[in-house]
């Protein structure tokens, strides 16, 4: 085991992780600020993927793909907010999980009716692929290192939002008191849609982006879906840091634990039934972490206590 | 309106018939087709207890459904090829016989339920959903790296397994027993809403601080009512990988879960027949909108978009109105 | 003096800055009613939440009954003896009323686990709580849902519930809160004579009910207890003149 493959490892790690952030800050701001659960998250993700491989292909642009990818999540997050998830702010949780469901099931189904069943391929720009040599000669994709890149730069963006702006700061007098911004005189259900269509756009940003290194097909959203409900359970619920915290340790622990587990039990199993044994615990890392911060702090790392 | 009691006789006496009819006009495939509704409807009248009566919004239930499933088809599987599932610390043999089978399943079940209850019972609201959903992705990911049983590719079971006394290849028999079973929790389900604990569960949803004041404890009500409402579930498992010969990691996908929840919310949720109605109805859409076309999830999706928004009774609630008191 | 069956001693908590319970030391002895009385914000309901459970107090003990219960869970407290109401009616609205009564009587046995044999088909059980509903006159709406009970009946049904445990004291929080003229008179006489089967802790706005029955009074001020004596002590105290009574608010 080199040095060169953990550093190798840790960077996947980062790079799974930024890009686990750009869903769970949606997913998180979105609950924080309407007490939503949104399922149908994951389906904004898979829009700006299919978006971005559409444009990609007439227009042969990257950056065309990536604003037609954001524009588009953006657009269906808005169409649904206002048709349907406007309904839903006042109801149960449960009401919210089945109607969300049922957009999942309309919009996989509907993105299979006009795009069909087979993947399609959205290319790494020319200018972004092929390997770098980092210090120390560790030869690593540039893309990947790009995402990493993204991924930081919209963190800190979102950070710079939600502290330093007018609307930040009515997104955050909405997570902490939904009358008092009323009575401020912000127009709520305004700040609800673009709380919704800047979630919708950073789902469909993240789409496509790793849709360019994995394929754009139907269902792709709610693996991605689910390990950011991990993200912000562990984060606690409602907070940015705590998505961004707990999508670089679920990021790393997925990716590390994928590689080293099975090396781990080989120091003591025979390699067949190590790497099998390894790699079964390794898919369930995420979910031990996730019960171990539960059980140490059932509202997340970051979130109220209550 | 009509009587829910009335609307519930009718439901279980059709459910009964369609498959009586299909004997008679020898049409097979009918009688699968409600024994695969019989099973749906098992499955969500175990969830019903943990959703409707006490409140708990699983989305992770496949995971019950699932280790039922496994436990079906692990014991079959070691039996048909006379290998034991274990040696140490003591010799387990494979087994074809239901019965243990669906002891297995259940035991595995409230094994299951307990621990993930004690885990997620921590959290309250959307906590809890993410966690539960969570779980069942953790069960669906080792069962999909699990490759000594198939991995992805599940497991198949060349006969289905045995039941004292019956011949369970024949459709319309195994199709009684999965009627039977399903009659028995019912049943069973009925009583336990009437219950001393089905009263203090009731309450415990409603206003848990209420039940904490006059000396019970809200949560150990609920972890209960997960573990009974797991043992059923997992025994629906059981019940469907016998029909389908076939085990296989999507039994414990998320969209499984999704599905059960959808049985109890077409129908009406907390009602007896709730998930009754919901899988019955859920199967014949999936016969025959799956018959007309290849996207016939979109026509649920819609349906299930109306019934949220506008007819939060299901079914039931349209037929019957709302829930009668107890008296 | 007799033993005291619920004590607080040197009781605190903070939030933050603001002193919400400040060296809170009362005491309730057999038979008798003590009211807690001040103004919004005094702090009552935080001395409530640390007394019945569900807040743990920074500094200080509750004892019920001699044993220690400061940081007992409030099923533990309820387990041992102590009843108590809720300002805002804690119930289970879909329910019916005597299904609400049911569960005080379920929870005085401590035993919720029976899962086939109808609650409601309980005589043991069922009596207890028609019992309890008979005593505040809720006999009639025993098989009414919970939440077409008028704002009144509820309170009342608070109160049947907290009967069905046969508690050792009972905590009231405003059982008169917005019943009427009316209502309050008559419950005013209820409490009157339920005092010889437990004492009463009677956190309460309404003074007439307050000076009408109360056998010692606590006046809250700011978390603190700046006075606590006869009826007529509190009348004639300037402290609580100054800071309470006089205060046109």
């Amino acid at each position: 085991m080199s040095t060169i493959l953990i550093i190798e490892q840790v960077l996947n790690g980062l790079q799974f992780g930024v890009m686990l952030f750009l869903m769970a800050a949606g997913l998180t701001l979105i609950f924080g600020v309407m007490g939503l659960i949104n399922l149908a998250h994951g389906s904004l993700y898979m829009v700006g993927a299919f978006a971005a491989a559409a444009v990609a292909g007439l227009t042969g642009s990257f950056l065309l793909a990536l604003f037609a990818a954001m524009a588009a999540a953006a657009m269906a997050g808005v169409l649904i907010e206002m048709v349907v998830i406007r309904r839903l702010y006042a109801t149960d949780h449960l009401d919210q999980v089945l109607a969300t469901f049922a957009l999942i099931l309309i919009f996989s189904e509907g993105t299979r009716w006009v795009f069909g069943s087979f993947p399609l391929f959205l290319d790494i720009p020319d200018a972004l692929s092929g390997p770098v040599t980092l210090p120390g000669g560790i030869a690593y994709p540039l893309y990947r290192l790009v995402l990493i890149g993204v991924g930081l730069a919209v963190a800190v963006g979102l950070g710079l939002l939600i502290n330093r702006t007018r609307i930040g700061i009515q997104i955050r007098a909405g997570e902490n008191d939904r009358e008092m911004i009323a009575a401020l005189g912000v127009d709520i259900s305004r700040l609800y849609t673009l709380v919704f269509a800047l979630g919708a756009a950073l789902a469909g940003l993240a789409g496509a982006l790793v849709g360019a290194i994995q394929s754009v097909q139907v269902g792709m959203g709610e693996p991605v879906l689910i390990l950011a409900f991990v993200v912000i359970v562990i984060g606690g619920i409602g907070s940015i840091k705590g998505a961004f915290v707990g999508a670089l340790l679920v990021g790393l622990t997925d990716t590390l634990g994928g590689i080293f587990l099975p090396e781990l039990f080989k120091l003591f199993m025979e390699p067949g039934a190590a790497t099998s044994a390894g790699s079964a615990l390794a898919s369930m890392a995420i979910y031990i972490l996730m019960g171990a911060v539960l059980i140490w702090r059932p509202t997340g790392l970051y979130g109220a206590r209550a | 309106m009509i009587p829910e009691r009335l609307v519930n006789l009718v439901v279980l006496v059709g459910l009964l018939a369609v498959p009586l009819w299909a004997l008679a006009m020898d049409e097979p495939f009918t009688i699968t087709l409600a024994t695969r509704a019989v099973i749906f409807a098992l499955a969500a009248v175990g969830l019903n207890i943990a959703l409707g009566f006490g409140g708990l919004v699983s989305l992770g239930h496949a995971v019950f459904f699932g280790l039922g499933g496994y436990a079906m088809g692990i014991l079959a599987h070691h039996a048909q090829t006379y290998t034991p599932v274990a040696e140490w610390p003591f010799l387990i043999e494979g087994t074809k016989s239901m019965p243990v089978i669906w002891l297995v399943a259940m035991c595995v079940s409230a094994l299951a339920a307990l621990v993930i209850g004690l885990l997620s019972l921590r959290t309250t609201g959307v906590y809890f959903i993410m966690i539960t959903l969570a779980f069942g992705q953790m069960f669906y990911y080792f069962a999909i790296s699990w490759a000594e049983y198939g991995g992805e590719d599940g497991l198949s079971i060349y006969v289905r397994n045995d039941f004292p006394g019956l011949n369970t290849l024949v459709p319309i028999q195994f199709f009684g027993l999965c009627f039977a079973l399903l009659c028995a929790a019912l049943l069973f389900s009925a009583f336990l809403a009437r219950s001393p604990f089905g009263l203090a569960l009731n309450a415990a949803r409603q206003v848990p601080q209420r039940v904490e004041t006059v000396g019970l404890n809200p949560m150990r009500l609920k972890l209960v009512a997960f573990v009974i409402s797991g043992v059923i579930t997992g025994l629906a498992g059981a019940l469907f990988a016998d029909l389908n010969r076939f085990v296989s990691p999507t039994m414990f996908s998320w969209q499984m879960s999704g599905e059960i929840i959808i049985f109890i919310i077409l129908g009406g949720v907390a009602r007896l027949f709730g998930p009754v109605v919901g899988a019955v109805l859920f199967v014949t859409l999936e016969h025959f909108l799956g018959g007309l076309s290849e996207y016939w999830h979109i026509y649920l999706g819609a349906l299930l978009l109306v019934i949220v928004l506008f007819a939060r009774g299901g079914v039931i609630g349209l037929l019957a109105g709302r829930a009668r008191l107890h008296d | 003096m007799t033993d005291a069956v619920l004590t607080t001693t040197g009781l605190s908590k903070s939030f933050g800055a603001l002193k919400a319970t400040d060296d809170v030391s009362i005491d309730l002895r057999p038979g008798e009613i003590h009211a807690v009385i001040g103004p919004n914000g005094a702090g009552k309901s935080t001395l409530i939440a640390q007394i019945c459970g569900g807040l743990v107090p920074d500094s200080g003990r509750v004892t019920l009954l001699g044993r220690d219960v400061t940081q007992a869970p409030a099923r533990l407290r309820a387990q041992a003896g102590l009843a108590r109401t809720f300002q805002i009616s804690a119930l289970a609205m879909e329910d019916s009323v005597l299904q609400n009564a049911m569960l005080g009587v379920l929870g005085a046995t401590g035993r919720p686990w029976s899962f086939l044999r109808p609650a409601l088909g309980r005589r043991d059980l069922r009596e207890a709580a028609e019992n309890a509903l008979e005593r505040v006159g809720l006999a009639e709406a025993r098989a009414m849902r919970t939440a077409e009970l008028s704002h009144g009946q509820r309170r009342q049904l608070e109160v049947a519930v907290a009967l069905t445990l046969n508690p050792r004291a009972f905590v009231m929080d405003e059982p008169m809160a917005g019943l009427g003229a009316e209502g309050s008179k008559r419950l005013t006489s209820f409490l009157d004579g339920l005092r010889s089967e437990a004492p009463i802790l009677l956190v309460e706005h309404d003074m007439d009910a307050v000076f009408a029955l109360a056998d010692r009074v606590s006046v809250l001020v700011y978390g603190r207890v700046i006075e606590t004596g006869t009826v007529a002590q509190i009348r004639a105290s300037q402290a609580v003149r100054d800071a309470y009574l006089g205060d046109p608010a």
